[in-house]
C-alpha cells in the first residue's frame, strides 16, 4: 500500500510553500505564468500539473516550454512586454521590502538619490502591477521586509493604484499566506503554514494585519507531493530554500 | 555598397564628450563589452549611458565614464547586484534616470518613431514618476484614460554586438532572444555594431533564417570585427557568459584593495592583450 498518509504528515515548509504558490494560478486559465524564484516556479508548474494545464511557463528566457521540456513558442524579451501590456499574465515577484497596502520596492534602500543600499532597480514591478494579476513571494517573513512605508514603491499598491487593470492578489512567505480582501485593501492574514501561530507572524510583521479568520496554510495532496518530491525537484532545493 | 568595417579604437574616436550612448543587449548578455573596453581605453568622458545595465555599466562606473544612468536594472543575471553600480549609487553619483523596464523600450521606440512621446501604463502610481518629475502623464482624447507620456530616448550613439555580419551593416543574432538592439540603432544618431565575424552578405542566409538578420544596411554607420567580443557576457550559440570570470570581476570589483589588480592585469592593455589575459 503507498504510505499516503505518512507522506502527507510529513510535508516539509517549502512543500507547503511550494502548494501555496500553486494556488496563487486557481482559475487562471491560459495565460502566461511568471514565477520569480525556486518555490514560486515550483508552485507554477505544479499547478499546470494538477489544477491548471492550460498556464503557458517560458524557461526563464526566450522559450516557451511544455512540461515535458518541448519548445511551444517563443517568448523574447520584447515579447514578454506585449503579454505585459496585453494583461494575460500573472507574475510572482520577489520583495526586499513590501507594506501594508502592497507597496513593493526592489529598487533601493534609504533615499534614492543616495541609497543605503542600491538593489536592482525598478525592473518591471510599475509595468506588472499597472497591467496584470500580481503576487509576492518573500522566503524569509521578517519586520524589516514586512515595513510601515517601502522607500521606494516599485510594484505599486492599493493606496497608489491608478488605472483600470491594478490587482495584487496575494503575497505568500515561509510562514503564511496574506491577501488584501479588506475594506480598505490592507494586508490580511489568510493562513498560517502548519507549525506556525498567529503570533510568530503579527510579530514578524512591523504593520497591524487583520487576523479574524485565519486558517492552517493547506497540506499537500499525496499527488502534489509525489509531484514535487519525484518530478519537480528531485534534488531537493526546495528544502534549501526553505528550511522546515 | 560602403565597406563600414572599422576598429573598435576608430568607433570610439568618433564619440565626443558628454554624448548620450545607448548600450545593447541586455544584463549580462551579448554586452558589446570590446567596444565598452575600447571606451575604458579612451580619454572620453561624462556620457550619459542608456542601457538594460550589466558588467557594461559597471564598469564604465568604475572607470569614471559616466555623468548619468538611464536604465530600467542593472545585474549581472547569476549575480544579482554589480558591484561596480551599486559602490557608485552608495556613494551619491552619477545622477540616474531608473525607469521600468517596458517604459525604457517604450522611449527608445518613441524616438525610433520620432516621436516626441508614447503613452504607456506602467510608471502609473509607482515612484518612477515621483523620482523623475520631468516625466509627465498624457489623457487619452478618446475616453480619459491617465497615461504616462514616456519621453523618446534619443541617442547620439548605440552600440550593439551581434553573431554575424557583413561588411555593409547588415546584421544577424544567432541565439534566441534579439533583446533590443534594433530599437536602440533606430533610436540613436550615430550607430556602431561589433560582432563575432564579418561575413560575406551571401553567407547571412547560410548561417539563421532571414528573420535573424536584425539590422539591415539603413541602420548602421561602422561594422566592426570583434570575436569574443561580448566577453564576458554570453553570446549564444558562440559561447556562452564566462561565470568564473564574471564571479572574478564581481569579487574585484566589490573590493578597493582588489580592483587595482583587476585593472592591470585585465584592463590596461590592449584588446588582444585582453583575450590573451582571460584565456
Amino acid at each position: 500500500m503507498k504510505p499516503v498518509d505518512v507522506a502527507v504528515e510529513t510535508a516539509t515548509r517549502a512543500e507547503i510553500c511550494a502548494v501555496a504558490c500553486a494556488d496563487l494560478f486557481l482559475g487562471a486559465g491560459e495565460i502566461l505564468a511568471s514565477p520569480m524564484g525556486l518555490i514560486p516556479s515550483l508552485g507554477a508548474r505544479l499547478a499546470r500539473l494538477t489544477s491548471e494545464p492550460d498556464l503557458l511557463l517560458s524557461d526563464g528566457e526566450a522559450f516557451l516550454l511544455t512540461p515535458e521540456s518541448t519548445v511551444e513558442g517563443w517568448m523574447p524579451y520584447r515579447r514578454v512586454f506585449d503579454v505585459v501590456a496585453h494583461g494575460r499574465r500573472h507574475v510572482v515577484m520577489g520583495a526586499n521590502q513590501l507594506d501594508r497596502f502592497g507597496n513593493q520596492n526592489i529598487s533601493a534602500i534609504g533615499d534614492h538619490a543616495k541609497p543605503t543600499r542600491q538593489l536592482l532597480g525598478f525592473r518591471g514591478a510599475p509595468g506588472n502591477t499597472a497591467n496584470h494579476r500580481t503576487s509576492y513571494w518573500v522566503p524569509r517573513h521578517n519586520p524589516r521586509v514586512f515595513v510601515d512605508a517601502v522607500d521606494v514603491v516599485s510594484g505599486v499598491g492599493y493606496d497608489h493604484a491608478v488605472g483600470p487593470f491594478h490587482d495584487v492578489h496575494r503575497v505568500v512567505t515561509n510562514l503564511a499566506v496574506l491577501d488584501f480582501d479588506t475594506p480598505d485593501h490592507s494586508m490580511r492574514l489568510v493562513s498560517v503554514h502548519p507549525g506556525v501561530d498567529v503570533d510568530d507572524v503579527l510579530r514578524q510583521t512591523s504593520f497591524p494585519l487583520e487576523h479574524d479568520e485565519v486558517d492552517e496554510t493547506r497540506q499537500p495532496t499525496d499527488v502534489e507531493l509525489d509531484l514535487l518530491r519525484t518530478v519537480l525537484d528531485p534534488a531537493g532545493a526546495r528544502n534549501r530554500e526553505v528550511p522546515s | 555598397m560602403r565597406d563600414k568595417r572599422m576598429t573598435p579604437d576608430e568607433v570610439v574616436a568618433e564619440l565626443v564628450d558628454g554624448m548620450t550612448v545607448g548600450i545593447g543587449g541586455w544584463g549580462s548578455r551579448r554586452k558589446p563589452m570590446a567596444l565598452v573596453r575600447a571606451i575604458l581605453r579612451s580619454p572620453l568622458r561624462d556620457l550619459t549611458v542608456v542601457s538594460y545595465g550589466g558588467p557594461d555599466v559597471g564598469l564604465l562606473c568604475a572607470a569614471g565614464k559616466v555623468r548619468k544612468l538611464v536604465y530600467g536594472f542593472v545585474s549581472l543575471d547569476t549575480i544579482a547586484y554589480d558591484p561596480w553600480f551599486r559602490r557608485v549609487r552608495e556613494a551619491g553619483g552619477p545622477k540616474v534616470l531608473e525607469l521600468d523596464e517596458g517604459m525604457f523600450q517604450c522611449g527608445l521606440r518613441a524616438a525610433a518613431h520620432r516621436l516626441p512621446f508614447l503613452p504607456i501604463r506602467a510608471g502609473l502610481g509607482s515612484d518612477v514618476l515621483r523620482l523623475a518629475p520631468e516625466l509627465r502623464t498624457v489623457r487619452s482624447p478618446y475616453d480619459g484614460e491617465e497615461l504616462v507620456a514616456m519621453p523618446a530616448l534619443r541617442l547620439d550613439a548605440a552600440l550593439v554586438h551581434l553573431n554575424r555580419a557583413d561588411r555593409h551593416g547588415n546584421a544577424q543574432y544567432l541565439g534566441p532572444d534579439p533583446y533590443f538592439d534594433d530599437l536602440f540603432c533606430l533610436a540613436a544618431t550615430r550607430r556602431y555594431v561589433s560582432c563575432e565575424r564579418i561575413v560575406e552578405t551571401s553567407d547571412l542566409t547560410g548561417s539563421g533564417p532571414v528573420q535573424s538578420l536584425l539590422l539591415n544596411r539603413m541602420m548602421v554607420d561602422g561594422v566592426v570585427e570583434t570575436p569574443n567580443g561580448a566577453h564576458f557576457t554570453s553570446c549564444v550559440p558562440d559561447y556562452g557568459r564566462d561565470e568564473p570570470f564574471q564571479r572574478l570581476y564581481a569579487e574585484a570589483a566589490g573590493d578597493p584593495e582588489r580592483w587595482p589588480g583587476f585593472v592591470d592585469r585585465f584592463l590596461s592593455g590592449t584588446e588582444a592583450d585582453y583575450l590573451e589575459a582571460v584565456r
